[in-house]
């Protein structure tokens, strides 16, 4: 994985609270055995109307969301599923951070895992960007804090390996895989105790 | 020592490296459940970096998802939805073979849902991990195991290291006491707690289920419960093993057999929070004020009961939620008319609940405007169910019976409805889409979901049940 350390990008707004792994990348959709090519789906039957056409009405659909990489979501935000096809689909689409007061724990760690940004903000913070679509953020992932046009800063906490890996780009399966030995005499201790 | 909760003495038995500030804790896992739509990137991933699966035996594999329930036709062939849904099972059928691994697929007598053939193979034990890929792998906590979903990446780690990077969850213990009346179940109850603590109420706990009125639950109505604690958020739910559990294990095809499962049930015994346990959060449940239950909006949370009245929603979300359903708050819920029912999924597709919707339906016939659909939850399961003479109950009130699999649940195997139909359906979520693009969902327990299947709008259960089931 790349590094991540920077990110500077226009939003865009989801309000909506409790949208669902099922609503950014319905079930049908996860017959595929790739990782890749799943950005056609995301939020597909809000995004595409029932003849398959766009739905102009949909926030992600509008000009001025083209090409933002920040995604503002209502409150408990991948809430349902363990697919990690939601955060692929993101990724895919072109989302490389989503911002919410809350974010479901499934969802969450499946982003972070990808380099997709999972950050939680406190209520204040979040409704001003829910109310400030399309402004310009500078996320800082090291420092933890995002800048607003005007200069003003959110800070955020993301879990310290999380916040390691995505800085260092750092191999999870490769760290788990450097502890064969202690996963070794787990598993040896174990056998004689039983 | 201090006093240690169940998840706390679960979690301290599993430890390979304790966590740090900076690192996670290693968390080892005793049993992976695979199936067919989140594994295959995983082994890909083992295969790309010339990996192996590093304990084959503590893989269990099947499908469930993908899988048509229709019966194959007299060539065999199955009726996918789709050539890729075709492929990715076959994939999994190749995934098993070269990597080792265990898997009841279309020959196997015990192919079925995976959170239902867990218990069933008695694969799933207390003081168990857990994992598989899968939201729903909650159910087995049911069995005092911590038992939870994972991603993609999470399966490829726990396949090539039989260990994931963990921050240890918080404690939620939700205790519930007092008697549930007639025509009131497991689901019910699970409604009822997911409607009391909130869609969110669980994120970055687990819930321990306890107190009276679980203690006097069967398995599989635990199972129930345990399967829904993802729909309040929390990754799993837990009951501590009893007489009740050790009864349900003893002979199973996995369980540990002769004194050695009487050695396994003198250590599960020891899995109980201790009394002065300190939990980070409590609540309190009073099971006698339970009515059947059911949702009426786009998520688990917004519960009602059949003899309330549709509460006013509260936010722009809940109006937007009443639109798409078509229903109106101040309304009673029950007389709404319905188009599909379906009997299934991890949360009520056992023979429990397929006999207590056969007990509502016996001599009775599906109203003319509703399809009905009834999908046991594992090959076994359809046996069973066969040797007792439920499929004739079914069909001959004019239900479909199927092949097991997870079906309409997700509805990714093309078990879907139409546009604006109403189904009331014994799964888990009631998501927009979820079972059809603009397709309305009502979660009810299987009581309910045969009385409205009779009546052909939503209704309580209670007229319908035999004095036996009372």
């Amino acid at each position: 994985m790349n590094p991540f350390t920077h990110l500077r990008s226009r939003s865009v707004v989801l309000a909506h609270e409790n949208i669902d792994t099922d609503r950014i990348i319905p079930a049908r959709f996860l017959t595929t055995t790739e990782r890749t090519g799943l950005g056609k789906s995301l939020f597909h039957d809000w995004r595409y109307r029932a003849d398959g056409s766009p739905d102009p009405d949909f926030a992600l659909n509008k000009p001025q969301a083209q090409g933002c990489e920040i995604l503002i979501a209502g409150r408990n935000f991948g809430c349902g599923s363990s697919r990690e096809h939601a955060p692929w689909a993101l990724l895919d689409f072109g989302v490389r951070a989503v911002l919410s007061s809350e974010i479901a724990d499934i969802f969450r760690g499946n982003a972070l895992k990808n380099g997709l940004l999972a950050i939680v903000l406190s209520e204040g913070e979040h409704l001003y960007l829910v109310r400030h679509p399309g402004i310009e953020l500078a996320i800082d992932v090291a420092q933890g804090f995002i800048e607003l046009p005007d200069g003003g800063r959110f800070s955020f906490e993301l879990e310290p390996f999380a916040r390691h890996c995505l800085l260092s780009g750092v191999d999870q399966l490769g760290f788990l895989l450097q502890h064969e030995r202690e996963i070794g005499a787990f598993e040896s201790a174990r056998m004689e105790a039983a | 020592m201090m006093a240690r909760t169940l998840l706390d003495k679960i979690w301290d038995a599993h430890q390979v490296c304790a966590e740090t500030e900076s690192t996670p804790a290693i968390l080892y896992v005793d049993l992976h459940l695979v199936h067919e739509v989140t594994s295959p990137q995983a082994f890909s991933e083992l295969r790309a970096r010339g990996l192996n699966v590093r304990r084959p035996e503590r893989v269990l594999a099947t499908f469930d998802h993908s899988t048509p329930t229709l019966s194959p036709d007299a060539q065999g062939k199955r009726a996918y939805v789709t050539a890729e849904a075709e492929a990715q099972v076959a994939q999994l059928e190749t995934n098993a073979r070269e990597f080792g691994v265990e898997l009841h697929g279309w020959g196997s007598a015990h192919r079925g849902i995976v959170h239902v053939i867990g218990p069933e193979l008695g694969a799933t034990q207390p003081g168990m991990t857990i994992v598989c890929g899968d939201s729903h792998t909650s159910t087995h906590g049911a069995f005092g195991a911590l038992a939870f979903g994972i991603g993609t990446t999470e399966v490829g780690h726990v396949l090539a290291a039989q260990c994931l990077l963990q921050r240890k969850p918080k404690s939620f213990a939700i205790t519930v006491s007092g008697k549930m009346q007639r025509g009131v179940t497991a689901k019910d109850l699970v409604l009822h707690i997911i409607g009391t603590i909130g869609v969110n109420g669980g994120t970055g706990h687990v819930l321990e289920y306890r107190g009276s009125t679980i203690e006097a639950l069967s398995m599989e109505e635990r199972m129930t419960v345990c399967n829904m604690s993802i729909e309040a958020g929390a990754r799993a739910g837990l009951i501590a093993p009893d007489a009740t559990t050790f009864a349900y294990l003893r002979n199973r095809p996995r369980a540990p057999q002769g004194t050695a499962f009487e050695k396994a049930v003198a250590q599960w015994s020891m899995l109980t929070s201790d009394a002065d346990a300190h939990f980070d959060r409590e609540v309190q449940i009073d099971a006698a004020k339970i009515r059947p239950s059911v949702t009426y909006g786009t998520h688990p949370g917004m519960v009602t009961t059949l003899d309330a009245l549709v509460p006013a929603a509260t936010n722009a979300q809940e109006r937007r939620a009443l639109a798409y359903m078509h229903i109106e708050s101040g309304k009673p819920l029950a007389g709404t008319p319905v188009d599909i029912v379906f009997l299934g999924s991890c949360t009520n597709s056992r023979l429990s609940d397929l006999r207590a919707a056969a007990d509502v339906l016996r001599g009775r016939h599906i109203a003319a405007r509703v399809r009905m659909l009834v999908v046991p939850g594992s090959e076994q399961i359809k046996r069973d169910a066969e040797l007792e003479g439920l499929h004739e109950i079914f069909r001959g009130a004019g239900a479909e019976w199927r092949e097991a699999g997870c079906s309409m649940c997700l509805g990714m195997n093309g078990d879907i409805g139409q546009p604006g139909q109403l189904v009331v359906s014994t799964s888990n979520r009631n998501f927009e889409g979820r079972q059809g693009p603009g397709v309305r969902t009502v979660l009810a327990s299987p009581l309910v979901a045969a009385a409205s299947a009779i009546a052909g709008y939503i209704c309580d259960p209670r007229e319908f049940l035999s004095e036996a089931a009372a």
